[in-house]
């Protein structure tokens, strides 16, 4: 009996992510879901510049790296090459999403285009060796924040699933986590439904995953995962936060 | 060999790129070499407006016109913006309505039509761009109606089709008076 | 004749990117350009394609490189400004060599500019339009009948070399009226095995990517992509010679400046001047063998320009200083009149440049 298996749609190649780091996880899940609706096959995945800029080279389906922050702009441009025959989705983080993309997030979602958004909030820029996100939180210390984030100098963080649900653009938006056994189900739960969306022609589905970075935290795995729970959750509360057909049903 | 430059000038509104655009097409059926060039930007809203068009028996170069033949004047600042600029032994046609000075230049021929007038009283206020170039036509002795009918043709949108014979019959206005 | 219509530059463009097999289009609204953007919202929902108003040009061109990604003729137009927030994506879409087609009506600059016309940015598309080593086919129409011809041999020439072709054009060209025959046999699109489709489990998975954190492997692609424009240099380069024969003074010019010397290259003629022009096509790859020729046995060489003087740097390289180079030029939206052409014209014939 098999117990463990790699998904079909993981590329069976060691990963450059550092210890402890969740974007392994998320990989998986992702694809797991792409296994699991079957567009494997149809699907291309577009990469962000960030952590995750080699994603490209751990998802079996075609992929493309755009530049940093355009990757719903890419995505925009390969779903309409072929609305029906595309499943496209972006996998970005906070720096690359919400701060020099953030046109592109908001207006993708406001044009309800068809497609998923994987959104990493990690609140730093990892990449680049752990300076200020437009999500870190007030008071967090990063090598551009030595002495914490002061939101009267540099302004407050950016709660991007609240604000994208303002719009009357996006079909779905959800905030999940994936610091404990528990929220990565959920986190599972609501990419697969970002997912059958777009198979099912619904539009924007946008799953927010807080997720950690041990490494430009300061913090062990273990200690990361709890401060998670302890700072990123009270500033970002999970929940969906828009999910329109949802509200029809009602 | 001849080419035969002309300039439209005019308010945003009078029909003068419209206008234009007739001369050209007209051109280009009778089997000449054309251009047609509007001025362009924010100066079209609600100022002034102005186009270039050049018949030609041969390849048109620059399609600039700064120094008309011909010079269609429809309000007193585009008489008095190119008035100079019209060559030696030119045209320049005046929509006398609107403008009541004369032409200063005694270098060039000049025609005084009383064209908003004549299209008001016509119930056809918007086309004295028409009548004027009517009138034009009627002067270079190139008021073939069978072109002028296919040219408007090309100009007036099927769906306009009703226009035709209004915008054949405002030509021939200020040909009669 | 008779099948010939009268249409707007910016318009013919359009309609021949159509013919091409263009169906998408993305674009942000600028002067002097915006017809290109009118007439593809009319026409691409009429015959199942795809019209975007991106919101940026950035966006804009990110789309074109998602399409692009997928093989399919896909096509942005701007001007000036908007063509330097392209910048980014131009050289992203040389990083993955993906074939695109980019449509510049130039306006006068730097900065916000004027709206009027202006050939300004000639370095830019034949030099640097980004980061990067790479260039773009750069394509320099100088009538309406070429800005259609120019469209579809652009988009031809992406897919043969897997990169960018740029129309640079000018608010004149995009703004005036001429007579158009768009008749083209379009044909057929080469095989596209690289593009990202999906995979429909048939094959390893497609990458479009411009990234290489090799050097050794970067220097590579640089190198093999270099091959490839030495190949496009000898074999692409576009040309008209007016008047060559027996000239002794060579205009350079493209675009609307090769309209405006043509009127004084027939006024000078007329003088006893023997004078002559080569207009580019292509302004990369610049036609070199021509003017290598005319260096041979013009005097002098001037070069008409919209601009401070950016091609005139290209001659005097491809004619090896063999004659001087003189600059006739206006720039900032203005251009230059038949008489003042003229005058550099006679400036050269009564002894050249000082």
């Amino acid at each position: 009996m098999v117990v463990f298996d790699k998904p079909h749609a993981l590329a069976d190649v060691p990963m450059h992510y550092c210890p402890g780091c969740t974007h392994g996880i998320v990989h998986r899940l992702v694809a797991e879901v792409i296994d699991e609706l079957g567009i494997e096959g149809k699907t291309i995945g577009i990469a962000p510049v960030g952590c995750s800029v080699m994603a490209y080279n751990y998802f079996n389906c075609d992929m493309i790296e755009a530049a940093h922050g355009r990757a719903p702009a890419v995505a925009t441009g390969v779903k309409r090459a072929n609305p029906e025959g595309h499943i496209v989705f972006t996998y970005q983080g906070d720096g690359d999403l919400a701060s020099i993309g953030m046109a592109e997030t908001v207006h993708s979602a406001a044009r309800n285009e068809n497609i998923t958004v994987i959104f990493i909030n990690n609140a730093i820029y990892g990449m680049t060796g752990g300076q200020m996100a437009p999500t870190s939180l007030p008071g967090q210390v990063t090598q551009t924040s030595p002495y914490g984030r002061d939101v009267n100098h540099c302004g407050f963080p950016i709660r991007v699933s609240e604000m994208l649900a303002t719009l009357d653009g996006p079909e779905y938006i959800e905030r999940v986590a994936v610091n404990n056994v528990k929220n990565v189900k959920n986190a599972k739960k609501a990419i697969k439904k970002a997912f059958q969306n777009q198979v099912e022609g619904k539009g924007f589905s946008l799953v927010e995953v807080i997720s950690s970075c041990p490494t430009n935290w300061g913090l062990t795995p273990e200690k990361a995962l709890e401060w998670i729970d302890e700072k990123m959750i009270p500033h970002y509360p999970l929940g969906v936060y828009k999910d329109r057909s949802a509200k029809e049903v009602e | 060999m001849k080419t035969t430059s002309f300039l439209f000038a005019g308010f945003g509104g009078q029909g003068i790129l419209f206008a234009g655009k007739f001369l050209a097409y007209k051109g280009l059926l009778d089997g000449k070499q054309v251009s047609w060039l509007p001025s362009y930007g924010p100066e079209m809203r609600g100022g002034t407006a102005s186009c270039g068009v050049i018949i030609s028996d041969t390849p048109v170069g620059s399609p600039i016109v700064s120094n008309p033949d011909v010079l269609v004047a429809m309000n007193l600042p585009s008489l008095d913006r190119y008035e100079d600029a019209v060559v030696p032994g030119g045209i320049i046609f005046v929509d006398s309505t609107l403008i009541e000075r004369k032409v200063k230049r005694d270098d060039v021929k000049v025609y005084y039509i009383p064209a908003t007038k004549l299209a008001s009283d016509n119930k056809t206020p918007t086309l004295a761009n028409m009548i004027i170039v009517g009138k034009v036509l009627d002067a270079l002795n190139d008021f073939q109606e069978e072109s002028v009918v296919t040219a408007l043709k090309k100009v007036i949108s099927a769906k306009r089709a009703d226009m035709l014979d209004v915008n054949l019959n405002a030509m021939k206005l200020a040909i009669e008076n | 004749m008779a099948d010939k219509v009268l249409m707007k530059g910016n318009e013919a463009i359009a309609e021949a990117a159509i013919i091409a097999g263009c169906r998408h289009y993305f674009g942000y609204p600028i002067t002097p350009q915006t017809e290109i953007a009118a007439y593809m919202a009319k026409r691409m929902p009429k015959i199942g394609g795809c019209f975007l108003q991106a919101e940026s040009e950035i966006a804009a061109i990110n789309m074109v490189y998602g399409v692009a990604s997928t093989g399919l003729r896909v096509m942005t137009s701007s001007s000036s400004p908007g063509i330097s927030l392209k910048g980014e994506g131009l050289s992203y879409l040389a990083g993955a060599d993906l074939p695109s087609l980019i449509i510049n009506v130039q306006r006068g600059g730097p900065g916000l500019g004027g709206i009027q016309p202006s050939q300004s940015d000639y370095f830019q598309a034949t030099k640097g339009a980004a980061h990067g080593d790479f260039h773009m086919i750069v394509l320099a129409p100088s009538s309406v009948q070429e800005m259609a011809d120019l469209t579809v041999k652009g988009f031809e020439l992406a897919d043969k070399y897997r990169m960018t072709s740029m129309v640079l054009a000018d608010g004149t060209m995009g703004q005036m009226m001429e007579p158009v025959s768009l008749d083209y046999d379009i044909k057929p699109m080469p095989e596209k095995p690289w593009a990202t489709t999906g995979t429909k489990m048939e094959r390893f998975h497609n990458i479009t990517n411009s990234l290489s954190l090799v050097p050794e492997e970067l220097e590579q692609l640089n190198f093999a992509r270099y091959e490839k424009y030495k190949t496009i240099e000898e074999e692409e380069a576009m040309f008209e010679e007016y008047m060559m024969e027996d000239a002794e003074i060579c205009i350079a010019a493209f675009g609307i400046a090769a309209r405006v010397a043509k009127n004084a290259i027939v006024e000078a003629r007329k003088q006893g001047i023997k004078v002559g022009m080569i207009r580019p096509i292509t302004l990369w790859p610049f036609p070199k063998k021509p003017f290598e020729a005319a260096a041979e046995k013009c005097k002098q060489f001037i070069s008409v320009e919209l601009s401070m003087g950016q091609m005139i740097e290209d001659v005097k390289l491809a004619t090896g200083c063999k004659a001087p180079v003189t600059l006739c030029n206006r720039a900032g939206g203005m251009i230059p009149s038949p008489q003042q052409v003229l005058e550099s014209i006679k400036e050269a014939a009564n002894g050249g440049a000082k």
